[in-house]
């Protein structure tokens, strides 16, 4: 009888903590400099933990095992040291970033855990190996300058590795899109996105006149048709998109993007004429109900759950999630949303969405044009895929397929998010620096005036904005 | 250099803003969709979210406007639950069956049935009881007075009485035979479902589509009223007994001559020569936008299943079947729902109420969950053409095809029907619609008989029997 309250009273306490998070990752945002921005990140700490801890009491209640305790210890450890160790190696780092980091880890392996507890295992083991490589990632980003000028090898890697698949890839779910060396298995889609935007980046960095635009373009290109041929149509989409937005502002010029959308279009208007697999899901995406039996069963599965929980959820192991085809990778924000509730489903959005503009802002305030770049890039290839699996989930968009980045089940796709993150965090400490060099020349400036006394010497190069 | 850089962080932003915009209006439809379309998604058969709500609650009872139980669970020796329906097959369509699929207000109610909102304190001594959730109750606007004398009153004869309330749309009694027993509907489903004659399992009242007959002249009279508002009155016309327009042929019933009448005489006496020759005067696209206005050929905003009332007229239909459709006779085919809902409108002085079933839902200890309220479904007709009908009606009941309705303490107004339903032209359903009383209508009957006679002779004791009950000591 005890478990009917602990389940019923969490509910509103897991949105209620969760909610409180959610705030607390928007009003860091009045604050400029990181220092004020501490007491937030320590209440999120708190937040987060709350989140973590009751859910993982409702599943030991639910299932009255005792191992899931363990588990979650051992999550717990994690989470804890990854914050700590971050705070100490990088104390010019960003903790929002890392903070959102943690906060949806644990989202996914509570969500996890409950679908399938080997899974989670699975997935917790690799989340750990990939932050303890990602840890490195901001050190090489900050000290490794010749990363910008490897260009064409960037654009070498990304389609070799796409047409290995292409050629090598086993088939999952209609669409090639991953290889197995070893026993383990690769989905070079994944990785890749983090190479084709510091392609993107570099290929502008210096240059990006039309000539530019136009051989970038035909390499992207390659990359966007051997996905469709792999029929990875929704990382197809995803590297179209990053690289007419990149595109966009690296050259500042709205033809480039108006030539983009509407060549997308195009595009989409052939794909559906062209693939007999574009027309089914376009068709369950109109009007899922007409096919069930068939292309529409998974999206009706998943409208099920979402509806079916309400604001506040139905409850940890109280609703039926394993219903849906392919729930822990492509449709695990509708078990969220089952078993946790809208309310808190919709939070799990603005903590991505907090991430990207966190992203944004760093882009606005990056010097160099490289790192600017790949900020963004960055910022837009993650906030992109979340609105492609969290859309095609909930019939707001044709289903695409593509994972929910920290909390959907997969190594690649953890792996690469983290990687991504890190590298996230190596350019805001980038911006930090820049920050630092600025204020001391202005500093060694003002000093020179003053020795000069007059000073009538017009100096407006500098930029006037603050870290 | 600074003005570039400002105008892509411009750049940069207009990105960031756009997509938290496109994220907010994708939250925005997802709360929507979740929360709107929550109850048609949980009744959906493929969804096995139900399975888990039936195996956590106990199926809600169903009960009358007046409290009796309608439909309850109970649990019999073996341990084992069964839905108990104590009316047996009084309510058998209204109130329908919850097992080999679902009928009647439990399929229309199910969700609320199986949900459980009762008190946590209540939910936590029935788990240490053992004992599953109390379900929801459901409250309908079911009279079960007025539904024993329909139900008696319909006999042997196969059809459906519907008696609602015109000022708010409640459906105060429903009833269709052949019927069943929902008691015993796990026994006899595999004979109910093979005999395809007597389509036992339809509710007549709302899926049984009848040609009108004579009680479409109703929609024939206000359409020549809306097209000859001045000069109606005037008009006039001789019977005798027989209309004849090029190769078409109609009679009056029996062959009745009902000789000099105007308009009023003519709706009295239900004259199918005069109608005919009405028919032909008439706009037919005008005549087809009134059949628009009047719901006929399209889908109906109520919450229980229906049949649509079928007939098209446009500037293509020819002479003889304008003819037919006139009288209601021809290709015409109406459920006594949708005569019901055209006569409530006239007693409601043109607006059409809402229909509805479902009064409120409780928890089992009668907290109210959710209350259902009235609403406007639609204006049909303009109140001067409503008080027209009205008058046009009353005269049936004072001096035509109605008169076992006339010297009673309350007053009465309706039309009758007999619609020939096949060659031999000796067999026919019989009709009547009306309401009472004329001046303040407080109910709307309508009835049909299957294969009984003439309408005046039959069903209009019926309406009598069912309107004695609601304004007679």
């Amino acid at each position: 009888m005890m478990e009917l309250y602990i389940t019923e009273l969490s509910k509103y306490l897991i949105t209620l903590f969760i909610a409180c998070y959610t705030l607390e990752c928007f009003l860091v945002f009045r604050f400029q400099e990181e220092e004020k921005r501490k007491a937030g990140y320590f209440r999120q700490n708190i937040w987060m933990f709350l989140v973590h801890f009751s859910c993982f009491l409702v599943i030991c209640f639910e299932t009255g095992k005792i191992e899931y305790l363990l588990f979650y210890v051992l999550q717990q450890i994690l989470l804890f040291s990854t914050v700590m160790l971050f705070r100490m190696i990088y104390p010019k780092g960003n903790l929002l970033i890392i903070n959102n980091m943690c906060m949806l880890l644990s989202i996914g392996f509570v969500i996890l855990t409950r679908l399938s507890y080997e899974r989670a295992i699975k997935q917790f083991f690799i989340v750990t190996a990939s932050i303890i490589i990602g840890m490195a990632v901001p050190f090489f980003i900050r000290n490794l300058k010749f990363l910008k000028s490897l260009t064409w090898v960037y654009a070498g890697i990304g389609i070799v590795a796409l047409g290995v698949v292409l050629i090598l890839g086993s088939v999952t779910y209609g669409s090639k899109i991953s290889y197995s060396v070893a026993g383990i298995t690769f989905q070079p889609s994944e990785f890749v996105k983090i190479v084709f935007v510091f392609f993107v980046a570099s290929a502008f960095s210096e240059t990006w006149d039309f000539l530019r635009v136009a051989v970038t373009a035909v390499l992207a290109g390659t990359h966007v048709l051997i996905l469709v041929a792999s029929k990875d149509l929704g990382s197809a989409l995803i590297f179209f998109v990053v690289y007419v937005l990149m595109a966009f502002i690296a050259t500042g010029r709205w033809i480039y993007l108006s030539l983009g959308v509407a060549g997308g279009a195009g595009a989409a208007i052939v794909a559906y004429r062209m693939f007999n697999h574009v027309q089914v899901r376009v068709q369950a995406w109109r009007d899922p109900f007409s096919c069930i039996d068939d292309a529409g069963f998974q999206i009706t599965q998943s409208l099920f759950g979402i509806s079916s929980g309400g604001w506040f959820g139905l409850g940890l192991f109280r609703g039926n999630p394993t219903s849906i085809p392919l729930v822990e990778a492509d449709f695990v924000f509708s078990a969220v949303a089952e078993e946790l509730g809208i309310l808190f489903s919709m939070c799990m959005i603005l903590i991505c969405i907090s991430s990207f503009i966190m992203c944004m802002n760093i882009a606005l305030k990056l010097q160099d044009r490289f790192y600017r770049l790949i900020a963004f890039g960055l910022g837009v290839t993650y906030i992109f895929q979340v609105f492609l699996t969290i859309g095609g989930g909930t019939k707001f968009i044709p289903m695409t397929g593509v994972t929910l980045p920290f909390i959907s089940y997969g190594g690649s796709s953890a792996l690469t998010t983290l990687v991504m993150f890190f590298v996230i965090e190596g350019l805001y400490i980038i911006r930090r620096d820049e920050g630092d060099r600025r204020a001391k020349n202005k500093k060694r400036k003002n000093r020179k005036k003053r020795e000069r006394r007059a000073g009538d010497e017009p100096q407006d190069g500098e930029d006037e904005e603050e870290a | 250099m600074g003005k570039t850089r400002k105008k892509r962080n411009r750049q940069i932003m207009t990105v960031t803003w756009f997509f938290v915009g496109l994220f907010f209006v994708m939250m925005g439809y997802t709360c929507h969709y979740a929360v709107t379309h929550r109850q048609t998604l949980m009744n959906n058969s493929y969804n096995t979210r139900q399975e888990i709500l039936v195996a956590q609650n106990r199926r809600g009872t169903i009960y009358a406007a007046g409290g009796q139980i309608l439909a309850e669970t109970a649990t019999d020796q073996e341990g084992e639950e069964v839905r108990v329906y104590p009316y047996a097959n009084m309510f058998s369509h209204a109130v329908g069956y919850a097992s080999n699929g679902r009928y009647g207000i439990e399929a229309q109610a199910n969700y609320y049935l199986i949900n459980s909102n009762t008190r946590l304190s209540e939910k936590v001594a029935n788990d240490v009881a053992g004992e599953k959730y109390p379900g929801d109750s459901v409250i309908t606007t079911l009279d079960v007075d007025l539904q024993q004398i329909a139900y008696d009153s319909l006999g042997i004869y196969s059809g459906a009485v519907i008696v609602s309330e015109p000022s708010t749309g409640r459906i105060l009694a429903m009833v269709s035979k052949p019927d069943f027993d929902p008691n015993e509907i796990d026994a006899i489903w595999d004979g109910l479902i093979t005999d395809k004659e007597s389509s036992v399992l339809l509710n007549r009242v709302t899926q049984g589509l009848y040609p009108p007959g004579s009680t479409f002249k109703i929609v024939t009279a206000l359409e020549y009223i809306k097209e000859n508002p001045d000069s109606y009155s005037q008009y006039k016309f001789q019977c005798g007994g027989r209309f004849t327009h090029g190769e078409e042929k109609i009679n009056c019933y029996h062959g009745t001559v009902h000789g000099s009448e105007d308009f009023s005489k003519a709706f009295a006496k239900s004259c199918n020569s005069a109608f005919a020759s009405i028919g032909l005067s008439l706009d037919r696209d005008k005549f087809g936008d009134t059949l628009d206005e009047l719901l006929f050929n399209q889908e109906l905003k109520v919450d229980f299943a229906y049949n649509q009332s079928k007939l098209v007229i446009d500037a293509d239909t020819s002479d003889a079947d304008v003819m037919q459709a006139a009288i209601g006779q021809g290709t015409t085919q109406m459920t006594p729902l949708q005569l019901n809902m055209i006569t409530c409108a006239i007693a409601n002085g043109g607006t059409l109420m809402k229909p509805y079933l479902l009064e409120r839902v409780e928890t089992s200890e009668r907290t109210v969950v959710k209350q259902f309220s009235p609403g406007s479904y639609k204006r049909l007709m303009s109140e001067e053409e409503a008080q027209i009908m009205t008058g046009l009606m009353e005269e049936v009941v004072k001096s035509g095809t109605g008169t076992k309705l006339s010297g009673l303490s309350y007053t009465a107004a309706g039309k009758t029907g007999s619609a020939e339903y096949n060659k031999v032209k000796t067999d026919s359903h019989a009709w009547f619609t009306g309401f009472a009383p004329v001046e303040e209508p407080q109910v709307c009957v309508t009835i049909i008989i299957e294969g009984a006679g003439s309408g005046g002779d039959y069903a209009v004791p019926i309406a009598k029997r069912i309107l004695d009950a609601c304004f007679e000591e």
